[in-house]
């Protein structure tokens, strides 16, 4: 039987555990642990060591995130730790799951991590539509505070922190975490130009980590277990479990938690139960909806991050977004775009225009308006959208569906042109 | 001007808050629950913030689910992204505005249900999928449609 550390206390369809049954299953050893036995370096080492990736899209380093925030008497005071929980990524549902399955293990990562860099404050900075997880969170705090494991001097170590939640309002952008800061502060949410990070100058110009859900409901496991123990759970160079996702017509859609590096060929034919009778499978979205377009011929591809992008796309949140044939792949295309336009915060003229464009060529062409000279045209826009050009990673994330659906459905493209018509309708 | 309760409210909320202006999201949550929606007249709201009626508008405008318009007694928000999209979210959501003889953005003459479209509500594995308030409707079809809407009736 492989490990499953994040979800082996989710009940489905039942309430989560309470602080009293957590505690029972071994819960928040691993923050007396960390608070009492350990500093906030030999925290930070051990995660760094473990070489957990950050799983809110990017897979950047978590150890090496949290060293670059300034520690020591005269480090600039209060610092925070903000928990990314704003999940609006299309295709994505798998920290919905972490947050109503199991709270205590979020809020146990989020304190050890928060005592990892010394935080005086830290958020969770949840999305308006989460009203389960915004209701067991609540209660969730509510038990830690009474049991001391927020508030002052948590269990006696004479570290303090206190804790709240902020729900959000809408909007995708919301989950960039410069975006995110401003939010928080009450101002509109753009993003802001980094350097300086938010280590550095971050919340009210203070220190600050942004992580994400699955990243920081790892933590805790990862202080009780070691970090040997956490890179024997992968089959990859990349540790860990990851929570895995698929959509779209296959027979059992749903989350499953599995080895970092399986193959997206065993995620669908195993654990989504393969396609829908009457449905062949066409294309996979591998990460949510800003990462490229894959093919059939890439199924054996292993789901960790330097596997996927060698195959040409990314493993982004690791939900699968599946096209079948009966799909048209001009149409999700569309759709997508339709969102990534709507949800442009409007800061930069090239994401704000040219999104909307892209939308605009790419509706002509389902409706069988398109011209031959389209598909230039989109490419074109995919070669500017790209970071450096654009103010944040909204819009080259955008383009990532788009430029390799040119690729791969190149044939149905031309088919909608010359035929002035949707095949699919 | 806001009422004694929603300046209770809001007070409470400012408690929180490391600055003022960071209870403003907050704040534009609390006239909307009392009056459903956030109307111009945002003066007294902005002041208790330290902010200007102006950047409180920046931020008002800013969120979808702050509403600057009027809506029905109950929201529908129905989700538009890929995973509805490719599950038939569109015929379903036909459906749903042939019902309530509107479109989208609009609402009933008995100021009873808005619908409007909304982006991935992180309920892909049940596609389709809507909100109406505060609840969460999965694997949409219409005859679900039919059985929500009498709920609200
Ligand atoms: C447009 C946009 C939206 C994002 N939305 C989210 C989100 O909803 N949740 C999330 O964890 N990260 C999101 N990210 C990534 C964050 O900026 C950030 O990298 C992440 O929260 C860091 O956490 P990690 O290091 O634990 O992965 C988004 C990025 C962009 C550019
Ligand atoms: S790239 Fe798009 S989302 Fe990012 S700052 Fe520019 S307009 Fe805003
Ligand atoms: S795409 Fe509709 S819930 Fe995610």
């Amino acid at each position: 039987m492989t490990e499953k550390p994040l979800t082996k206390n989710i009940r489905p369809g039942r309430a989560p555990l309470s602080l009293k049954e957590y505690e029972a299953v071994g819960g928040y050893l691993g923050l007396r642990r960390a608070l009492k036995e350990m500093s906030p370096k030999d925290v930070q080492k051990v995660v760094t060591d473990s070489n957990l990736r950050g799983r809110g899209g990017a897979g950047f380093q978590t150890g090496q995130k949290w060293s670059f925030v300034p520690v020591g008497e005269d480090a600039p005071r209060p610092k925070y730790l903000i928990c990314n929980a704003d999940e609006m990524e299309p295709g994505t549902f798998k920290d919905r799951l972490l947050m109503e399955g199991n709270p205590h293990q979020l809020l146990e990562g989020m304190i050890i991590s928060s005592y990892a860099i010394q935080a005086d404050v830290s958020y969770i900075f949840l999305r308006w539509a989460y009203k389960v997880a915004a209701a067991r969170l609540e209660r969730a705090i509510a038990e830690a505070y009474e049991n001391n494991y927020l508030g002052k001097n948590i269990v006696g170590s004479g570290y303090s922190l206190e804790m709240y939640i902020h729900t959000s309002a809408g909007r995708y952008i919301c989950g960039e975490e410069t975006a995110l800061l401003n939010a928080l502060e009450g101002k509109r949410a753009t993003p802001r130009s980094k350097p300086p990070f938010p280590q550095v100058c971050g919340l009210w110009g203070k220190p600050t980590v942004v992580n994400n859900v699955e990243t920081l409901s790892n933590i805790s496991h990862i202080v009780s277990n070691g970090p040997d123990w956490f890179k024997g759970l992968s089959v990859s160079p990349d540790s860990g479990t990851k929570i895995y996702g698929a959509s779209g017509r296959v027979k059992r859609p749903g989350l499953w938690e599995l080895p970092m590096g399986v193959t997206m060929r065993e995620l669908l034919e195993e654990h989504a139960g393969g396609m829908r009778d009457g449905f062949r499978l066409r294309s996979v979205i591998p990460g949510g909806a800003s990462t490229e377009f894959l093919a059939e011929e890439h199924l054996d591809v292993k789901m960790d991050y330097a596997s996927v992008q060698k195959a040409g796309s990314r493993l982004g949140t690791g939900t699968m977004i599946v096209i079948d044939d009966k799909t048209c792949p001009i149409g999700a295309i569309h759709n997508l775009e339709v969102f990534f336009a709507r949800e442009s915060c409007g800061w930069c003229t090239p994401c704000r225009e040219g999104l909307r464009w892209a939308e605009q060529i790419l509706l002509a062409i389902e409706n069988g308006e398109g011209e031959p000279e389209d598909t230039g045209i989109l490419e074109e826009q995919c070669r500017r959208l790209v970071p450096g050009n654009t103010f944040c990673a909204l819009a080259p994330g955008a383009v990532e569906p788009l430029q390799s659906g040119l690729k791969i459905f190149r044939e149905d493209f031309e088919r909608h042109i010359r035929e002035k018509r949707c095949p699919w309708k | 001007m806001p009422t004694d309760e929603e300046r209770r409210q809001i007070d409470e909320e400012l408690k929180k808050a490391a600055f003022k202006q960071g209870a403003c999201v907050d704040a534009l949550k609390i006239v909307q629950r009392h009056r459903g929606w956030v109307s111009d007249e945002l003066r007294g709201v902005a002041a208790m913030l330290d902010m200007t009626p102006d950047e409180l508008d920046g931020v008002a405008t800013f969120y979808s689910l702050i509403f600057r318009r009027p809506v029905g007694k109950h929201v529908i928000l129905v989700c538009d992204s890929i995973s509805c999209w490719i599950m038939g979210y569109e015929p379903v959501r036909e459906h749903l505005k042939r019902r309530l003889g509107i479109g989208l953005g609009e609402t009933t003459t008995d100021g009873q249900f808005t619908v409007l479209p909304i982006s991935c509500l992180g309920a892909c594995d049940h596609a389709p999928a809507m909100m109406v308030d505060d609840e969460l409707y999965l694997d949409l079809t219409d005859e679900r449609i039919d059985e929500i809407l009498e709920k609200y009736r």
